[in-house]
């Protein structure tokens, strides 16, 4: 049954490639069989797999099919193969699962668009390379995987390529991410060059019997892995694609930029968390950057009008959680915040989703209001996946990973209490950003009626994705709440655990409480502000430092205007001096030798016999005259 | 009886002949005279083989000599038939009047 595992990834493909080759012939209902079949089958498959792992002794919980040998350069000889294990189970099921509720959603959110076959090939594709990303046995089947997404990422947010807002957010997104893609290549030749392989298990080995910790190759490599994953993940400072991303069709943002792709740097450090351990200062860069960019992207979710650019924010936050606690050593609590945050998060635009395609593709926050009685299914929904967002203390899956998280972040040896604050406060304004997002969309004054037109294959998902993040959080019961790490186990195999300082570990049920009161008073910060009295919201808001603050929020920090200034501007400043083409003057030069040459050797060919013969005539004296002279 | 006649007056007879022929193949605009000048630089060139044959005693010289009349042959044959088909085409035995060659 193992054996199977190469149908994961290939399911997908095949129906990318059948629906490339028949989408255009094909109905509508053809097409949604087409698009979400292949990855039923590969989700079905991914259980099967799954239950068969799990199934087994804890040490022969791993296993490596190589179909063939992709190319043998020398020494270097990488292979087309998958490799199972605890952290890439954990991801392949979740990538399946999601994507296949997804893709069922889309049937229902794409009737009517012109490229619905189009779509689904796409969407085909994107899940085909993240499976390869996530079960590739070696880093250049992973950097395939790898670019393939960040392809049908750009595919995808440039949907309706026919606007120009889109095409350019699909351009952006795609360059922004290249720069972090470009420094994983070099790190990659760095790898091949020092260590000959690029096979994950060997270079982990290696790395750690040859390097010792702290040596500056060490620090090269994971700096560089890191570049790539910042750039993945949307993290400062390469985390300005991500909001404009939003222009893609919402089912895409849920898919790849909330629930998979986006988190894929968190996995590729979670892979070569080996490398990033022999390199300490790289590893607390990461918690900085994590820590920093939750902060900042907090702020930016609390001022959105977008109810989409409001969660792309919230999503670069919650990835920074992610990255808090891979650079505190916390592997595997990022790992299980990637599991409920893609829960929770693909819940929260979906149910967006259906709001915007209620009110005909009305973006809005402050045009939505009291959906709560016209939308029943989309309101609960919504508001469970901003409870489990919110880590609503006990029921939501959301808190038993962010609470790891913060724990962790407390009592690591690499973490520390700034670490814990930062994330405390990132969790203050999750609250009440998520129940801003609630109460603004589905309280207050009904404005709009909608149209009805979400039927049950929109709802259906939702149902199941907000049971998910209700209860998905019980694999890990912390030790204050029935104390049974069953995911963490898990995931030892692969994943070791984090070292703690011994006397903060006892302080872990007055963390919860903290962490708990934080939540719930964010909550109620929100509906202060969102529903008891929005009229002092207003004039709050009308004071100047907050106005001043309130607009540097809403362009998140600035960092594009920053951006333009330093590498736009000059960059078309230098192609707008450069208009004539310096350079080319010297292949111009060329042009033109080459031109006169043809003139004069041109002008030898009179077409007149004689002439050639007094040609020959002098030549043979001249070569005579050399012969007898010289 | 035969008289010697020196290595270096049969070469001048011969370079003065094949300097002849060049000049009238490059001065001359007829096809015809051409044609003629050419067989002239044959022969001297002939006769340079016939002379050193002699001065050094061997037969190679005359050999060659026949292969150049050979040759010579070919050449008037193939070169008067090109004659008449220049005449029949451009009206004309002028070899200016040909040249469609030019670049």
């Amino acid at each position: 049954m193992v054996r199977w595992l190469w149908l994961v990834p290939a399911t997908p493909v095949a129906g990318f490639v059948a629906l490339v080759i028949a989408g255009r012939r094909s109905g509508r209902v053809a097409i949604a069989i087409l698009g979400t079949v292949p990855v039923a089958v590969s989700t079905a498959v991914a259980c099967l797999v799954g239950a068969r792992l799990i199934a087994s002794p804890v040490e022969t919980r791993s296993f490596t099919q190589t179909l063939w040998t992709w190319a043998r350069i020398g020494e270097f000889a990488p292979t087309i193969g998958f490799r199972i294990d605890p952290l890439s189970l954990v991801m392949m099921l979740v990538v399946t699962g999601v994507s296949l509720l997804i893709l069922f959603y889309s049937t229902a959110f794409m009737e009517g668009d012109d490229g619905y076959a189009r779509f689904f090939a796409y969407m085909n594709l994107f899940v085909g390379s993240m499976l390869v990303l996530v079960l590739a046995d070696n880093l250049l089947l992973l950097y395939l995987g790898w670019e393939g997404v960040g392809l049908c990422s750009y595919l995808l947010i440039g949907f309706w390529y026919r606007e120009a807002a889109t095409a350019n957010a699909a351009r952006k997104a795609f360059i922004v991410t290249r720069i972090g893609d470009t420094a994983l290549a070099i790190g990659l030749f760095l790898l091949i060059t020092r260590l000959g392989t690029l096979d994950i298990e060997t270079v982990s080995r290696r790395a750690a019997l040859e390097w010792p910790s702290g040596s500056t190759l060490a620090i090269a490599v994971a700096a560089l892995l890191l570049g790539g994953a910042v750039g993945k993940s949307a993290q400062i400072p390469l985390q300005t694609w991500l909001p404009d991303a939003m222009a893609g069709p919402t089912p895409v943002s849920a898919l790849i930029h909330a629930a998979t792709m986006v988190t894929a740097g968190v996995y590729l450090i979670a892979r070569m968390h080996v490398v990033f351990a022999l390199a300490p200062p790289v590893l607390a860069i990461v918690a900085v950057i994590g820590a920093v960019t939750l902060l900042l992207a907090g702020c930016s979710a609390l001022v959105q009008r977008d109810i989409k650019r409001a969660l792309a924010y919230s999503t670069m936050s919650q990835i920074g959680y992610m990255f808090l606690a891979l650079g505190v050593g916390a592997w595997s609590a990022a790992i299980f915040h990637f599991m409920t945050h893609a829960f929770f998060k693909a819940l929260l635009f979906l149910a967006a989703g259906v709001v915007i395609v209620e009110l005909e593709d009305e973006h809005d926050l402050f045009r939505m209001g009291g959906l709560r009685r016209e939308l029943p299914v989309a309101f609960w929904t919504f508001l469970i996946g901003a409870a489990s967002l919110s880590a609503l203390p006990v029921v939501t899956a959301g808190f038993y990973s962010k609470d790891l998280i913060l724990f962790d972040a407390w009592s690591s040896t690499r973490g520390g209490p700034w670490l814990w604050l930062a994330g405390l406060i990132g969790a203050l304004l999750t609250s009440v950003y998520a129940f801003r997002l609630v109460f603004l969309a589905f309280f207050g004054d009904a404005s709009r009626r909608p149209t009805g037109r979400s039927g049950w294959r929109m709802n259906a998902p939702l149902v199941i994705l907000a049971a998910l993040a209700l209860v998905g959080g019980l694999v890990e019961l912390p030790a204050t709440l029935g104390d049974k790490p069953l995911f963490t186990t898990f995931l030892q195999t692969v994943l070791p655990p984090l070292t703690t300082l011994p006397n903060r570990a006892a302080q872990m049920a007055s963390l919860q409480l903290v962490a708990g009161l934080v939540s719930i008073g964010g909550i109620y910060i929100a509906w202060a502000l969102f529903i008891r009295s929005r009229v002092a919201a207003g004039t709050l808001l009308n004071l100047r430092p907050i106005r001043w603050l309130h607009t540097l929020w809403f362009a998140g920090w600035g960092f594009d205007w920053l951006y333009d200034r330093l590498f736009v501007g000059p960059f078309v400043w230098l192609a707008r001096v450069d208009r004539a083409d310096v350079v080319d003057r010297i292949y111009d030069g060329l042009v033109w030798a080459g031109w006169i040459g043809w003139r004069a050797s041109n002008s030898t060919q009179t077409g007149r016999v004689r002439w050639y013969a007094a040609g020959l005539a002098i030549g043979a004296l001249a070569i005579t005259a050399i012969a007898i002279f010289l | 009886m035969m008289v010697d006649i020196p290595l270096a007056s049969g070469l001048s007879v011969a370079a003065v002949l094949f300097s002849l022929g060049l000049i009238g193949v490059l001065s001359r605009r007829n096809l015809m005279f051409i044609l003629m000048s050419l067989e002239v630089m044959l022969n001297a060139a002939g006769l340079a083989f016939v002379v050193a044959g002699a001065r050094w005693g061997q037969a190679d010289g005359q050999v060659m000599f026949l292969f150049i009349l050979a040759t010579a042959a070919g050449e008037v044959a193939v070169g008067l038939a090109l004659l008449i088909q220049f005449y029949r085409r451009f009206g004309t035995v002028d070899a200016d009047a040909a040249s469609l060659l030019r670049g």
